[in-house]
Parts: C-alpha cells; sequence; structure tokens
C-alpha cells in the first residue's frame, strides 16, 4: 500500500513537472498574442518606423529578415544537401569521415555570437562585404550548415537500402542510382529539415548585430552590400536601446508577435509537409 | 567492326568513371567544408586575438576581475568577472533545467499515454523554436518584474533572470535526448525489475533512470553547452553590471553579452578591439570542451548499446 502511494506521489510529481514547462510556454504565447496582436494593423505591417521609431510599422525589418534568409538559404541548403550525400552514400568508415562529422557535431554547438565574430573578420573584412545583407546572411547560413548536413542526412537514410540496390543491379553507375532512386523520395524530406532550419537562423540575432543589421533604416536595402533592418534585431532595439522604451513596448510586443508567428509558421509548414509525407509514404 | 564497338564501349565506360569520379569528388568537397569551417573559425579567432596580447598579460586577462578598456589613465583587461558570471548563470539554469528536464522525460518515456507523447514532444519542439531575443523579451516583461516583487528587488534585471530564462532554453534539449536514453534502457531491465516485485516508480528510480545515466550526462552538458553560448537572453536580462558577481540577484554580465554590448562601439584594430576577439575565443573554448564531453559520453553510451 505504501509503495503504492510513494509510486502515486511520484508519478504526480512528473506530472507537475510536464504541467509547469506547458504553463511557461503557454504564458508565453498567451502574453504575446495579448498584448501583441492590439499592435498588429495593415500600417504596422506595410510601413517604415516613423517618429525615431515611436510610431509607424515594421515593414523594413519584415523585408530584411526576408532576405538576409533567402541568402542564408542559397548557402546553407545545396551545401547541407551535398554534403549529406556525400556522408550517407559515398564516404566509407574512415578517420576523415569520423572527423567530418565530429566537425559538425560541434559547429552545432559553436555560441552564436561567435559566428558573428567569425562573420565581422571574414565576410566584413577580409572578403570586403562590409556590413551587408550578404555578410549577414552568409554568416547565419554557416550557423545552419550543420543544421541543414544533419537533417539533409536523416532524410537520405529513410530511403531503404533495396532502392539503390536496384538501380545497381540493373548496371547503373553510383550517381545515376543517387539520382534517379534515391533523391527523388529523399529530397521533400530534406526540405522539411531546412525549412526548421531556416526557421531557427530568422530568429537569430547575435550573427547579424554586427554583420549589417541596421539600428534604423527606413528605406529598403537596394543590392546585397546595403545594410538592413531585421526584426530580431528591431526586437532588441526595442525592448533595450530605443530612448523611450515604455512607450514603444506595445510595437516591440507587435514585432514579437510578428517575429514568433513567421519563425513558429516556418516550423509548423515543414510539420505539415513531413506529416503529409509519411502518409503518403505508407500507402 | 565488333573490336571497334567494344572500344567505343570501353571509352564511354572510362569516361562515365572520369565523371563518376568527378562527381564524387564535388560532393565531398562539400562534406569536407565542415571541417574546414570549424578550423576557420578558430584560426581567425586566434589569429585576431593574437595582437591583443602585445599589450595584455595572459594572465591578468584571465585572473583579473577589473575590466576597463576605455579607461583614460590604465585601461584594464581582466575577464574573471565574465567567466565567474557566466557560469553563475549558467549553473543556476541547470539547478533549474535538471529536475524539470529529467521529470518531463521521465513522464513522457514511462508514464505518459502515448497519445500525449504524440502530443507533447510538437509542443516541446515549439519551445526550442522561440527565438532567444523573445524569450529576452520576455524575461524583461514578465520574469523581471516577477522575480522583484517576490524578492523586494528594486528591478528583477539580475543572475536569477538569466538564469531562469536559459533553463527554459536548454529544457527541449535536455528533455528530448533524456527521454531518447530512457527509452533505450533495454525493456529487459524492466521486467527483471518488475518480476521481482518493484513498482513502475522504484523500477523507474531505481533501475532505469540509472541505466539511462550516461546519456542523461550528455542531455544536460549539451544543454550546459547551449547556456554558456547564449547571447541575446542574457544580454536582455540580467542587467549588465560590470561588477565581480556576489549572488544571484545581482546584475552580471556575462562573456556573450560583454561582446554583444562592445563590439558595436569599439574602433577596429586597437588593443580593445582585439580582446573582445579573444573573449571570443575562450567562449568558443569553453563551448568546444563542453560538447566535446558531452559527445564522447554519449558516443561510449551508444556503443554500449549497440
Amino acid at each position: 500500500m505504501k509503495r503504492k502511494f510513494i509510486q502515486f506521489l511520484g508519478f504526480m510529481l512528473l506530472r507537475t513537472c510536464l504541467y509547469l514547462v506547458l504553463a511557461v510556454l503557454l504564458l508565453f504565447l498567451y502574453d504575446i498574442i495579448r498584448k501583441g496582436g492590439g499592435a498588429i494593423s495593415w500600417e504596422f505591417l506595410t510601413q517604415a518606423p516613423r517618429r525615431g521609431m515611436t510610431e509607424g510599422g515594421i515593414f523594413p525589418a519584415i523585408v530584411g529578415t526576408f532576405l538576409v534568409t533567402m541568402i542564408t538559404a542559397v548557402l546553407a541548403v545545396p551545401m547541407g544537401m551535398f554534403a549529406a550525400i556525400y556522408l550517407n552514400e559515398y564516404a566509407r568508415q574512415t578517420w576523415l569521415t569520423r572527423l567530418i562529422r565530429l566537425a559538425i557535431r560541434n559547429l552545432s554547438g559553436v555560441p552564436s555570437i561567435v559566428y558573428g565574430l567569425f562573420g565581422v573578420i571574414l565576410f566584413v573584412n577580409i572578403f570586403a562585404f562590409g556590413t551587408s545583407v550578404l555578410s549577414a546572411g552568409l554568416t547565419l547560413g554557416l550557423l545552419t550548415l550543420p543544421w541543414t548536413i544533419t537533417a539533409s542526412e536523416e532524410a537520405l537514410k529513410t530511403v531503404p537500402d533495396s532502392y539503390r540496390e536496384g538501380a545497381l543491379a540493373l548496371g547503373a553507375t553510383k550517381w545515376q542510382s543517387i539520382r534517379t532512386n534515391v533523391l527523388p523520395y529523399a529530397v521533400p524530406g530534406m526540405l522539411t529539415g531546412t525549412v526548421l532550419g531556416l526557421a531557427r537562423a530568422a530568429g537569430e540575432t547575435a550573427p547579424i548585430m554586427f554583420t549589417g543589421a541596421a539600428f534604423f533604416l527606413p528605406v529598403l536595402p537596394k543590392s546585397l552590400g546595403d545594410q538592413f533592418m531585421a526584426l530580431p534585431y528591431h526586437l532588441y532595439i526595442m525592448a533595450t536601446q530605443h530612448h523611450n522604451i515604455l512607450k514603444v513596448r506595445p510595437l516591440a510586443y507587435g514585432t514579437a508577435l510578428v517575429l514568433i508567428a513567421l519563425v513558429l509558421g516556418m516550423n509548423m509548414a515543414a510539420v505539415v509537409i513531413r506529416y503529409r509525407l509519411r502518409r503518403k509514404r505508407r500507402i | 567492326m565488333s573490336s571497334l564497338r567494344s572500344e567505343t564501349r570501353i571509352k564511354r565506360k572510362k569516361r562515365s568513371a572520369v565523371k563518376e569520379a568527378a562527381i564524387k569528388a564535388f560532393f565531398f568537397v562539400n562534406g569536407i567544408t565542415a571541417v574546414v569551417v570549424l578550423l576557420g573559425i578558430f584560426g581567425l579567432l586566434l589569429y585576431t586575438s593574437v595582437p591583443a596580447f602585445r599589450e595584455i598579460d595572459l594572465k591578468e586577462f584571465l585572473g583579473s576581475a577589473a575590466w576597463d578598456p576605455t579607461s583614460p589613465e590604465k585601461a584594464e583587461y581582466g575577464i574573471l568577472s565574465m567567466i565567474v558570471s557566466t557560469f553563475l548563470v549558467t549553473v543556476g539554469a541547470l539547478v533549474i533545467a535538471i529536475p524539470i528536464g529529467l521529470g518531463v522525460a521521465a513522464y513522457l518515456s514511462d508514464v505518459a499515454h502515448w497519445r500525449v507523447r504524440e502530443i507533447v514532444k510538437p509542443v516541446v519542439e515549439v519551445l526550442a523554436g522561440i527565438p532567444s531575443v523573445v524569450v529576452g523579451f520576455l524575461g524583461i516583461v514578465i520574469f523581471g518584474p516577477a522575480i522583484a516583487k517576490i524578492f523586494g528587488l528594486p528591478h528583477g534585471l539580475n543572475a536569477l533572470n538569466g538564469s531562469v530564462l536559459l533553463a527554459i532554453m536548454s529544457l527541449p534539449t535536455i528533455i528530448s535526448i533524456s527521454e531518447d536514453s530512457l527509452n533505450a534502457v533495454p525493456q529487459a531491465y524492466a521486467e527483471a525489475s518488475m518480476g521481482l516485485g518493484a513498482t513502475r516508480w522504484q523500477t523507474l528510480v531505481r533501475v532505469k533512470i540509472p541505466a539511462a545515466l550516461s546519456g542523461i550526462i550528455a542531455a544536460i552538458m549539451l544543454g550546459m553547452g547551449r547556456a554558456i553560448g547564449e547571447t541575446m537572453t542574457v544580454l536582455m536580462a540580467t542587467g549588465n553590471a560590470r561588477s565581480f558577481p556576489t549572488g544571484i540577484f545581482q546584475s552580471v554580465r556575462t562573456m556573450t553579452a560583454n561582446i554583444a554590448i562592445e563590439l558595436g562601439e569599439v574602433p577596429y584594430h586597437t588593443t580593445h578591439y582585439y580582446a573582445l576577439f579573444a573573449i571570443g575565443l575562450v567562449l568558443f573554448i569553453i563551448t568546444f570542451v563542453v560538447n566535446m564531453a558531452a559527445d564522447i559520453v554519449l558516443r561510449k553510451y551508444q556503443e554500449r548499446e549497440q
């Protein structure tokens, strides 16, 4: 009897832990949606900030985040896929392969501000791209690379070996077998994983702070060499750096809501694709 | 005639072999990039840090708590208080996140109905998807005022706030890896334990958690690595005072926050500029060691499982 009672208490404790985590998440979402929802309007989404950023909207920040995420994708998506193809299809278990895997795991643990420092030296200074959309996008691209490699490899692993063997048995070369029998099945899964990686990159602040994000810039960037406003950096400024923080708090909440909607929206899209895909496979 | 045909066939085969080799080389170059980038980060940080030590003594850099690079009399470059602040906030985060994260992981692996698990897992992923700058913002507007009220402080931007936020951010990592390792414990262990008359709770606490311990430790270390390197949340929520931390209710400035605050204002190619990269190098080395340690524990554990 006593043992059962202890078990009951123990399981209750574990359940409380779960409820606590869910409560925190709900509190986060509730607070942002309630207070941020009031700030959202057509004007907020389509206008530039005005009057020292105390009025107006966040349109340049939305465009900036979109542009920089595009650059990130151009670097990280194909490279991640190619690297994953090498690791899963070509690489044998050698010390070099183990070294590559080790490097990937370590890269995903490098702090984002360190990527920022790296971007400042490599892209801003050595390549002389200056503080620009290009520098920030490439910095974020390197940050995203380990995630896209891992996600793409996961997708490749789900393709059964019999698909590869079937093509090889018919006399196809290795590349022909990959192209015709592996990639068509793996690419949708690869895309799902890479969209998740890009969503995380879109919400990053530290890597773009010193590589191209601007404090305030009412005009849109005209080329990849221009500075830009970005949603995460704009939120940071509105929350801590603005001269009248309390007055702009509603705008900060609005920015937070748009940012979180963007990131979670991308997440959800990826999850929906994955779910659809799984169902299609089963049939 | 037939010899001619076989000759062209051989030629074609050769050409296709060259093509195959080129394709493989192309994918290899992409694969090796990860190594190049990792070495590049280390190399460039080291290269940019070295000039700082023309003026700064390495012992002073790591051992002194006085950081005042813009002082007109004598510039001081000691990062000890930032290192201690980083570890204070991180340890605080782990004290909160370990019991809760392990509790959730154990609940999901051993208690929850599979349907609950199917719902909760993506929800925890949502938590992982919230950008750090948003978490920092919520630290300012929710946890800061709450901490100030509960403990009767003038404001809540202190180490405790940072710890709470970092705990929330490292929870998804700790939960998912701990749960995986609890699920990987062979079913026979649990069956043997229950067969001897133990309850499910006793089995969980005395058999499954000890059996999964190395995976759990790896999960904690990966969470710790994330917490040490996190920038935006601590930058926004811990107050950033430069003094040496003496308690969790004090405003602290971590290594990451210091880089973020000062890099925007520092003139290029000054000792101060190089010193900020040296802090980045220290940060890189610390997280590298923590992640490597987690990696070794996790690999050993997986090898044993197989």
